[in-house]
């Protein structure tokens, strides 16, 4: 699943994934990234390393004292449940942790078109953020829209250009209050990207403001 | 017995349990890790109630996972870090938390020993380097992995020499992608 990435995950984003206080929406996002880009999956591993110096410093506690018998309990009630290793077939889209929210690859996504042959699946929708899949057909433009929070976006197929530079597949944008943009599709295919966002993104134009109610962005 | 032993002798604890299932192994590995994850839960908002029966799936999850374990990318404190914190997520948040695809070694393959001793090596100074670090910033580090600060709080900066410890799991994934092809 390895191609040539130019954009990654910050340092402050990578360590707030590995200390688990972000959305789950943006957990996913770093997850498929980290599974297609070996540098940031090895600077990822380096902040578990500080997780696992916090836990041999960490004071101890008691635990019950039929503690191990209970979890030898645990282990023998399930013993055929051995973890299979989560890898996407050769040639998939998706990296396997999108799948697994997709329930399959490209094919098997539900998209539902929302106009100027852009479409759309929402993936995972909560108080605190969303993420979706999003397919722009090559040659289109994005309404022009800046954040209100955080804004993710993982190119997972083709390509998009904007006021900043060129994403390809693996590339990763994060965009923030200070960012408007207008991401537009290279020519050719269909740019496929996954996008998560902690706050609805606003449009600078009325009519997609309109739409946004329905769109749900 | 100093640090870099002892973290490797407990690669071996995992080795035992994935290869002979042995449960003599795991009780070591138990009484030595349970205590510190079941605190670990604590400190990051869990009941003592929860926190056990949390501390009791983590351990479980160790057993069924063990040959998942590359001790060439990952100390086993790392490792149940990494499990324990997933179980707090699902647990105490109420949500999924996605991970990245693995990146198993194939049947015949086996990390390098020189990358897991190394591995080893720097996990143990990194552990060293933590402790000895000023108070204040420490116990920031620490309120950040027991899940006290939003992301928008946190800073990368940790003080810590990370660079090193990057660099040699870099090394190691370009080895496995290779013997992978």
């Amino acid at each position: 699943m390895m191609s040539e990435i130019r954009h990654h995950i910050s340092d402050e984003i990578l360590m707030a994934y590995s200390a688990g206080t972000l959305p789950e929406a943006f957990d996913l996002v770093i997850a498929a990234h980290v599974s297609m880009c070996d540098e940031c999956r090895a600077r990822l591993d380096s902040f578990d390393a500080v997780g696992g110096a916090v836990l041999d410093d960490v004071d101890t506690v008691e635990v019950a004292e039929d503690s191990l018998a209970a979890t030898l309990a645990l282990i023998a009630d399930t013993p055929s449940e051995i973890a299979a290793p989560r890898v996407a077939k050769p040639g998939s889209v998706f990296p396997t942790p999108l799948q697994e929210y997709v329930h399959g690859d490209l094919d098997a996504v539900k998209w539902r078109a929302i106009g100027g042959g852009v479409r759309q699946a929402i993936l995972r929708s909560s108080d605190d953020a969303s993420v979706r899949l999003l397919s722009i057909p090559g040659g289109a433009k994005m309404p022009d829209h800046g954040h209100r929070g955080m804004e993710m976006t993982l190119v997972l197929k083709g390509a998009f250009k904007d006021e900043e530079d060129r994403f390809g597949r693996g590339d990763v944008e994060i965009a923030d209050e200070d960012l408007h943009h207008t991401p537009i599709a290279e020519d050719g295919e269909d740019c496929i990207c996954l996008v998560a966002t902690d706050a609805p993104l606003m449009f600078n134009a009325l009519i997609p403001r309109l739409a946004q109610r329905f769109l749900r962005i | 017995m100093d640090a870099t032993e002892k973290k490797a002798e407990w690669v071996g604890h995992v080795r035992r349990i994935h290869e002979d299932r042995d449960q003599t192994a795991f009780a070591e590995l138990f009484s030595h890790f349970a205590p510190r994850v079941k605190a670990f839960l604590m400190k990051s908002g869990a009941s003592e109630t929860l926190a056990e029966e949390c501390t009791q799936e983590a351990m479980a999850t160790l057993w069924r996972k063990a040959h998942l374990f590359d001790p060439s990318r990952a100390s086993v404190s790392t490792w149940i870090f990494t499990i324990a914190r997933n179980r707090r997520i699902d647990m105490l948040r109420k949500q999924r938390r996605p991970e990245p695809e693995d990146v198993p070694w194939g049947p015949e393959a086996e990390p390098a020993q020189e990358d897991v001793v190394a591995l080893q090596q720097e996990s143990a100074q990194l552990a060293e380097a933590l402790a000895e670090l000023p108070d204040a910033q420490r116990e920031l580090i620490e309120k950040a992995y027991f899940g006290d600060l939003s992301h928008s709080q946190i800073a990368a900066q940790t003080g810590l020499p990370l660079g090193t410890i990057k660099s040699r799991i870099r090394l190691a994934l370009e080895r496995l992608r290779h013997t992978m092809k």
